[in-house]
């Protein structure tokens, strides 16, 4: 199965990456863009077949290496 | 002192640190591969500045896990000293011996140039051949060199004098003027609970020789020689 | 699986395209060529091999404009090891090492899409030199923009420097140097023009040449994708407002892993197992395979199949010409995989035995056991065209008269316009992005000197030798008159050389042109060879290695001629060496060379008066040799505290530039009796020139005397300002301010 996994940062971190794509969109001509926070779209191909084992796993996946806890969030969705 | 530099696959200033080592010490350091669970004995263990794993998904993410590093936790455990420099102090933090995080420096590219540090203690092994207060001048070389912790940690960071060193003015005014790269509290570098672990972003091994930018890098390695031999 | 016969007509692909005249178009040979390869294969090719043609043919790989021209360039001396033909140009510089150097171009790539255009130009220069064998020890760029206030030059400039930087940091090679101007000539061609200069040892070079029967033909690196098919195609020619659709051709690098491959080569290179090595660059493993065997006079049979693929569905004409970065291609011993592989593997790259060396010297391509590619090698490169074309050169403009350009109305006001003009203006905003300082070895920071200057790693002698590069080119010297400015871009590389008391040795040259069809290019070309030539050889300072890069138009409007010298010399003690800033005051500031008041084509000229016209400065390249002969002389005797060599903007920048740069200011004066106009002393860009600041006045005018070399003393160093009496009085600050401001304000503002 697939699963797709969003990493976000926290509220309350500064992201200047996301002020910075804010500003270039409000500067091409998108005056109602706010505030933009950036994050990152990991998707991988599982060969479990358990969902529930599979969310287990991929949970362990974000808290070991694909978020780091300390400044981001995550949430996991499983497709197929 | 025996000291061993880790070399992950992206390491690039191992040789930096080990010439500086080698120049203050008379001892060539250890260099061990990233993919050796077995560290050698040695004094200091030391986590160089480069770009392990490409730097991606995260600074020193990857790294972290590495198998070397599983060994290196269990001597930070036993009082082992562990240096992190630049890409090593992302590495430390994401394998949890320190405290809080390195992101993307606040104006978004990275940055070589000369900095002033202000030593905010000299009761580590590591600035203990510094005054409390002093200015020195060494450079800094990232892009993602922005320490952040939450609000809890910082107060405890305060308060058990675990801050090693601040961004300043050349006249040790920290007012973030000298601060390059958006840190929290202009924070350069941290040292853990029993100061046993420091993290910082500069480069102290390119500030060792009159000629090659200044020697103000050169106390902190003479302050671990000191304790360490 | 035996060779196929020499005259069996391989197999075609499924739904391959029949050869027409257009197909041949869209492959970038003319008519005339096309029939040339008819001649060549005895049959119609198939479209892999069509490709081999397009590629090995194209004006990047094969220089066919250029050639005969490059020809006319010195390549020898007794300290060159190899000259030009090789992936990198090979010199002795003592203690058994050898420096290895080339610069190259990523000119079009970087218009196209500049982040990544600039990093594989990077990657692309790197590889040259560590397939050689050598250790890079430094990187310098020369980046020419369009006009500031062209709506795309800050997006460009933006994202080369990124570029530059994201790779070079990550392969962790100190940036040391470069130049970096603006002229609208650029604005639809940028040049992006990467240099990189490794050290290896004299006697364990690597070369390209295959040898051995039978021995194995080894891919490394990373695995083939789709990226830049055509790039050498592409990159000669021009462009026209389709471009911004050919964004796919665009190859994209990854420097960690070109990190991996460096630490790999280096490892490998250690042990005996490599015959021959080659990095995939322009045109991939059709240029690297087809390189290999022609130099070993062999033959090669490749199994494409075998080749690591980064995507599905690949055919052998995209795996031929694929530019996916950080590939080599090696010849090993026979026996000496395995050890190979060991290695690759360690550093998580792919490595795959993908053929071997044949007698039959012609490159026999394999798939999944069918031939489809059968090419006879040395009519390949004996009939590859080489084309004299057409040229006129263009005439020497009238010398400008320095009364008919008037002097400043304020001269305080013209120092800090040019100060701040974007040619002159601080480039520390660029520089500061690149590390400059990994390895721990460099002396001279980037504006400190006029040369780049790195410690060699120690040898067996004493003290440690100092390696210093530059890369240098006045563009509208060029354009006035290109044989002047030919002999002025090598005059004022050696100087650059000189002033920080190295000792120049050769010279890698980066020809950026329009296109070369048009006659009064090819004459642009033809006379700055002819200028550089000449240059050369009275300084003894050979070509070793070099790039071309030609079709620089965009809608028929060339770009200023560029030919860009890097250079490298040595210094044998380190400590010996000097910058250019002024940090001492009570020193004796000299002016070293004659000067006549040349205003022609000046920076003076352009900026304050408006004027693009004159003869540019004439270059008396007797009088560049003993000048710099001296003055490093002098600076190897200890006499020297700091030396600037003069270029853009004169005697007035220069001492300006040298007491900004080290917080002294001074107090001249003009010379009594001066016959030519004070703005014509101060702007004048006469050449064979230099500053330099002396604890030693009297014992260096003397020495200057016996050595037949004019110099003047003018003033001394001290104070809070640059004070020429009579005729301007400036502070250090409001100088330096005007320096600093322009580039970040520049790069800053929204629009």
């Amino acid at each position: 199965m697939k699963a797709r996994v969003h990493v976000t940062l926290k509220n309350g971190v500064l992201d200047p990456q996301g002020k910075a794509i804010g500003h270039s969109l409000n500067r091409l001509g998108f005056p109602e863009v706010g505030e933009v926070r950036q994050g990152k779209f990991i998707e991988l191909e599982l060969t479990e077949t358990d969902k529930d084992k599979a969310r287990q796993r991929l949970d362990e996946m974000c808290r070991k290496l694909l978020a780091n806890t300390v400044i981001e969030n995550y949430s996991i969705e499983l497709v197929g | 002192m025996k000291a061993a530099v880790l070399v992950f696959p992206g390491s690039n200033r191992e040789g930096d640190v080990a010439q500086a080592i080698e120049l203050v010490s008379g001892r060539k350091p250890q260099m061990v591969w990233h993919g050796d669970a077995d560290l050698p004995k040695v004094d200091l263990i030391v986590v160089p500045g480069g770009f392990s794993y490409g730097d991606y998904l995260r600074c020193g993410a990857m790294a972290a896990q590495s198998p070397v590093m599983g060994e290196v936790k269990r001597r930070a455990g036993q009082g082992v000293p562990v240096l992190g420099i630049c890409n090593g102090f992302q590495i430390v933090t994401e394998a949890g011996l320190l405290p809080g995080t390195l992101m993307r420096n606040a104006h978004l590219k990275f940055v070589c140039a000369d900095v002033h540090l202000k030593v905010e203690t000299s009761q580590s092994l590591f600035t203990s051949r510094y005054q409390a207060g002093q200015v020195i001048r060494v450079p800094v070389a990232h892009a993602e060199g922005n320490y952040f912790a939450d609000d809890e940690t910082l107060k405890r960071l305060e308060d058990r004098g675990q801050i090693a060193f601040r961004y300043c003015a050349p006249d040790g005014t920290v007012d973030g003027t000298g601060n390059p790269n958006g840190s929290i509290r202009d924070i350069a570098g941290v040292f853990n609970e029993t100061k046993t672990v420091m993290g910082l972003m500069p480069h102290p091994e390119n500030a060792v020789e009159p000629m090659f930018g200044g020697t103000d890098g050169k106390a902190l390695f003479e302050g671990l020689v000191e304790a360490l031999t | 699986m035996s060779v196929a016969d020499e005259t069996s007509p391989p197999v075609r692909l499924p739904n391959e395209p029949a050869i027409t005249p257009q197909i041949v178009a869209e492959h970038g040979l003319s008519p005339e060529e096309y029939q040339r390869a008819l001649a060549i294969m005895g049959r119609t090719p198939t479209m892999v091999e069509l490709g081999i043609f397009s590629a090995m043919w194209s004006e990047h790989c094969s220089y066919k404009s250029s050639k005969v021209w490059l020809k006319k360039l010195p390549t020898k001396a007794p300290w060159v090891i190899q000259g030009p033909g090789e992936n990198a140009g090979v010199i002795d510089i003592g203690d058994g090492q050898a420096a290895v150097f080339k610069m190259e171009s990523h000119n079009h790539p970087s218009y196209i899409e500049p982040y990544q255009g600039a990093a594989t130009g990077v990657g692309g220069i790197l590889r040259d030199v560590f397939t050689m064998g050598a250790r890079p020890v430094a990187n310098l760029n020369a980046l020419r923009f369009g006009d500031p206030a062209h709506p795309r030059t800050r997006h460009l400039v933006s994202g080369v420097v990124a570029g530059i930087g994201g790779y070079g940091n990550c392969m962790g090679i100190p940036t040391v140097g470069g130049e970096t101007n603006f002229h609208p000539a650029y604005n639809g061609n940028i040049l992006v023009n990467a240099m990189t200069v490794g050290i290896a040892p004299a006697d364990r070079i690597f070369y390209a040449a295959a040898a051995g029967l039978g021995n194995p033909l080894v891919y490394v690196g990373s695995k083939t994708g789709r990226d830049g098919i055509h790039g050498a195609t592409m990159s000669s020619a021009e462009f026209n407002e389709d471009s911004e659709s050919k964004r796919p051709t665009v190859q994209v690098g990854d420097p960690f892993v070109e990190k991996l491959l460096l630490e790999a080569c280096m490892e490998l290179m250690a042990t005996d197992a490599i015959v021959a090595i080659q990095d995939m660059g322009a045109a991939g493993l059709t240029s690297s395979s087809f390189e290999m065997a022609a130099k070993g006079g062999l033959g090669v049979f490749v199994e494409l199949d075998k080749v690591p693929m980064r995507e599905t569905g690949m055919n052998p004409y995209e795996l031929m010409l694929s530019e996916s970065q950080e590939r080599m291609l090696m010849v090993l011993k026979p026996g000496r995989e395995e050890l190979a592989r060991k290695i690759f593997e360690k550093w998580e790259l792919d490595f795959a035995v993908i053929g071997r060396l044949t007698d039959t010297q012609r490159m026999v391509l394999s798939w999944h056991g069918d031939i489809v590619g059968n090419i006879p090698i040395p009519p390949l490169v004996t009939e590859a065209p080489m084309y004299e074309r057409p040229w006129t050169p263009t005439p020497l403009p009238a010398v400008l008269d320095a009364a008919d350009v008037p002097a400043p109305e304020d001269w305080r006001a013209s120092l800090l316009a040019l100060m701040g003009c974007p040619d002159l203006a601080s480039k520390a905003w660029i520089w500061h992005q690149y590390d400059h300082l990994i390895m721990g070895n460099t002396a001279i920071r980037p504006q400190d000197g006029d040369a780049a200057l790195v410690r060699v790693p120690a040898s067996a002698s004493a003290s440690h030798k100092g390696l210093a590069m530059t890369s240098d080119c006045t563009p509208r010297y060029v354009q006035a008159h290109p044989e002047t400015g030919g002999r002025q871009a090598v005059a004022e590389a050696w100087r650059n050389i000189t002033a920080v008391g190295a000792r120049p040795l050769a010279v890698t040259d980066n020809m950026n042109f329009g296109n070369p069809q048009k006659p009064e290019i090819m004459g642009q070309f033809a006379g700055a060879i002819m200028g550089m030539a000449e240059a050369c050889a009275t300084l003894d300072f050979p070509v070793v290695s070099g790039n071309v890069s030609l079709y620089n138009e965009t809608e028929g409007r060339p770009i200023l001629p560029t030919p860009t010298i890097g250079a490298v010399g040595v210094i044998p003690d380190i400590a010996k060496a000097v910058g250019s800033r002024l940090t001492q005051a009570g020193l004796g500031i000299v002016l070293i060379g004659e000067t006549a008041g040349w205003l022609g084509q000046s920076l003076y000229l352009r900026e304050i008066c408006g004027r693009e016209e004159g003869a540019p400065p004439p270059v008396d390249l007797a009088a560049e040799r003993r000048n710099g002969d001296f003055v490093r002389a002098q600076i190897e005797a200890g006499r020297v505290r700091a030396c600037h060599d003069l270029s853009d903007g004169g005697l007035l920048v220069a001492l300006a530039e040298m007491c900004i740069a080290g917080g002294t200011g001074m107090e001249v004066s003009l010379p009594p009796g001066l016959a030519v106009p004070r703005h014509a002393f101060l702007y004048g860009e006469d050449q064979a020139r230099y500053v330099v600041a002396t604890g030693c006045v009297d014992d260096l005018l003397e020495a200057a005397t016996t050595a037949g070399v004019p110099a003047m003393a003018l003033g001394y160093s001290g104070g809070p300002s640059l004070v020429i009496r009579d005729v301007l009085s400036l502070a250090l600050s409001d100088i330096r301010t005007a320096h600093e401001a322009w580039l970040p304000t520049y790069m800053n503002a929204t629009e």
